[in-house]
């Protein structure tokens, strides 16, 4: 039977010493941020409350971090077990992109020292979608780490609390279909509060559907495009045929999303917006282009067997994913009153400096940790 | 292994009903009603002159420093509601400008400040009860030692009233909570008692609105008596009726507001949005009370998958 072991060799290569630096530029408007405030760093303003910090790296980024649970969900629910060589670092991208939106979300409340208030329950509100999805992902991000632990104790040689971490394991899975299944649906419905202010291509209330789906098939897509990468990087053994596999279920989501958007858009009367030619509309065409041309692409059998078409499939369909994501945060918010918002360079230094440092902690995983099945 | 055909169909049946339900309930749970005793305000462009008064009394009453602008910032002259600024006087100017309450070659003067909404987005929102709807008086309110900072009431709110501290390490958010310390006292908010012709009254939003109707009926041209100050002040200004726009902005929007609004010129011309009268609030909740009552769904769907889990993990090691 083929296991996981450590792909071994140097961490700081150029690209990581790359990644480094960038991580150290972002620590000093962190500090910027800290002493001075928002304003100090950021170009958020009262009309635009929330900017990339929270659409990247909160609302994309848990999205993109989905791979974990995507997987789990064709692996353990619909019992496919072909699946599993990829379970592993799905889980690990997974982790590192929920806990580095947990550390997005602290720099980005304004009273971090009392961010604990949600948790109490004088304090939490049941009526408000947020509390649902910061709890939601809070317990998410520690069943990942759970869910990861085995990995981290077989390289210090743990069998006792490897063994009796599995006992458990299954609960933890479970959990870990549960709550996204809960947050990814909900990061949607956070929008439908901001009503008139959500341009109607994108506000709808068939938005935690839309969400879900959407999450799933991020999760997929992500899943098929970490394996290419790496298994270019690091030579591992070909997975062409699993990622063909996955790429028919993905076309078939993708499929049902677009056939639900159109029909909401068309239902609720606002299809001629789609073709007025402003920037809205146009954007929200290449949003759906994104993903149509890929589901056209993979619906041909012999193309799911091409690592490339594979590869850049999957791409197109992060990119779809994420401007989803983008347009109804940012680009279709419009609270009126002349407010206007373009990320400041800190802000996007910050944001950067955050993938940095999750991609420099990936880089360590796979090098010193049981993560990749090797020939 | 198969996938077997029960399982799936129990899961998948399971996980659509969590998103898809809501979406379809859509309909039912019209929002939260009027409270009985809901104090408000009833603000009549027509009578406003655009004096500021109610500006100076607002930063008095809640010690708010000056916003000076321009290039010598010799006096107070804010150009938005901010952090220190609950309360503004705005102009709206068409053609000429000549004549006051007109829409077309006209000009008009509206009040912008929070409309302590019946269903408040921002109390429904904030995710940790920092913004709170009084119970007897309606005034919603903000609570620092609750808030975390994280803006969601600023995103929520139709009207963009809550205003945070952008340039403060330890922010928080800020918004008219119509003088409640005043009310206390057993006074009135300050904007109306220091407005000199009655464009603000304060005063229980169901008298309010008796008034609001009253000056709708009214024929444009003749004099009629207005209060001041407060529906029970009994001081009155005499004055000939405007020309009124037949609508009462608050009445019913999103819900329907305890600041009401009166004016001569389309409330959408003087900054205030079309909105419908179902609360955007009203949707959200439902989606959110359908899928979590009780957690009943979220642990029958968490029974489903651990069994599943358990099966399937057992079969592949």
């Amino acid at each position: 039977m083929k296991s996981e072991k450590p792909l071994g060799g140097r961490i700081f290569t150029i690209p990581f010493t790359i990644f480094f630096i960038i991580a150290l530029i972002s620590l000093y408007f962190l500090g910027k941020r800290f002493v001075l405030g928002l304003g100090a760093v950021t170009n958020l303003n009262d009309g635009y409350p929330w900017g990339i910090w929270i659409t990247y790296d909160v609302v994309v980024g848990t999205a993109f971090a989905c791979g974990g649970y995507a997987t789990a969900l064709l692996i353990y629910v619909f019992n496919k077990r072909e699946y599993h060589p990829l379970m592993k670092s799905a889980i690990l991208t997974s982790l590192l992109g929920y806990t580095m939106s947990s550390v997005a979300v602290f720099l980005d409340v304004g009273r971090y020292w009392q961010l604990y208030n949600i948790f109490l329950p004088w304090y939490g509100n049941v009526n408000s979608v947020l509390f649902e999805v910061a709890l939601c992902i809070a317990v998410y991000t520690f069943v990942l780490w759970f869910e990861f632990a085995p990995t981290i104790l077989a390289k210090f040689n743990l069998e006792k609390l490897q063994a009796a971490l599995n006992k458990i394991m299954f609960i933890l899975i479970a959990l870990g279909v549960l709550l996204p299944t809960m947050h990814q649906s909900s990061l949607g419905s956070l929008m439908i509060v901001a009503g008139h202010k959500l341009y109607p291509l994108w506000w709808s209330s068939f938005l935690p559907l839309l969400y879900l789906i959407s999450a799933v098939m991020m999760g997929y897509a992500v899943v098929m495009v970490e394996s290419s990468i790496s298994t270019l990087r690091y030579k591992l053994p070909d997975e062409t045929e699993i990622l063909g596999k996955i790429a028919k279920v993905l076309a078939l989501l993708a499929g049902i999303f677009l056939v639900l958007r159109i029909c909401d858009i068309a239902l609720r009367g606002h299809f001629e917006l789609i073709f007025k030619g402003d920037l809205l509309g146009n954007i929200f065409i290449i949003e759906n282009v994104l993903l149509i041309v890929p589901v056209c692409m993979l619906a041909i059998p012999s193309n799911r067997k091409k690592p490339r078409v594979l590869f850049l499939s999957a791409l197109s369909m992060m990119f779809s994913g994420g401007l989803l994501r983008f347009n109804s945060y940012l680009v279709g918010f419009n609270p009126g009153n002349g407010w206007h918002y373009f990320p400041a360079a800190p802000e996007i230094i910050i944001t950067l400096g955050i993938i940095a440092i999750e991609i420099m902690v990936y880089i360590w995983c796979i090098k010193r940790l049981p993560v990749f099945q090797k020939a | 292994m198969e996938i077997r055909r029960r399982d799936f169909l129990k899961v998948v049946a399971g996980t659509t009903a969590m998103a898809v339900s809501p979406s379809l309930s859509f309909a039912s749970s019209p929002g939260k009603k009027r409270l009985p005793g809901a104090m408000g305000m009833l603000y009549d462009a027509t009578l406003c002159i655009g004096c500021e008064v109610c500006m100076v009394a607002c930063r008095k009453a809640n010690n708010l420093s000056p916003q000076p602008t321009g290039i010598q910032k010799l006096w107070d002259n804010p150009k938005n509601l901010s952090f220190e600024t609950y309360n503004i006087i705005k102009k709206y100017q068409n053609g000429t400008g000549k004549v006051k309450d007109n829409e077309i070659n006209g000009f008009s003067f509206v009040k912008s400040q929070c409309m302590h909404c019946v269903d408040p987005s921002c109390v429904s929102a904030c995710p940790a009860s920092a913004m709170t709807k009084d119970k007897e008086t309606g005034v919603v309110s903000y609570n620092p030692e609750a808030c975390i900072g994280c803006r969601y009431c600023q995103v929520a709110c139709p009207f963009n009233i809550p205003k945070f501290e952008w340039d403060s390490p330890f922010p928080e958010i800020a918004k008219c909570e119509m003088c409640s310390h005043l009310q206390a006292k057993g006074e009135i908010p300050a904007c109306c008692s220091e407005c000199p012709t009655g464009a603000t009254i304060f005063g229980p939003v169901e008298s309010l609105l008796i008034e609001a109707k009253r000056r709708q009926n009214m024929e444009p041209g003749k004099y009629y008596y207005f209060p001041a100050n407060s529906l029970k002040s009994g001081k009155t200004n005499e004055k000939s009726a405007s020309k009124y726009i037949p609508r009462i902005y608050g009445e019913t929007e999103i819900g329907g507001t305890q600041v009401l609004m009166l004016s001569g010129v389309p409330f959408n011309k003087i900054g205030l949005p079309d909105l419908p009268d179902r609360s955007y609030t009203s949707i959200s909740e439902n989606i959110q009370h359908t899928l979590y009552r009780g957690m009943i769904l979220p642990v029958i769907i968490f029974g489903g998958l651990t069994y599943l889990v358990a099966k399937n993990k057992n079969n592949n090691e």
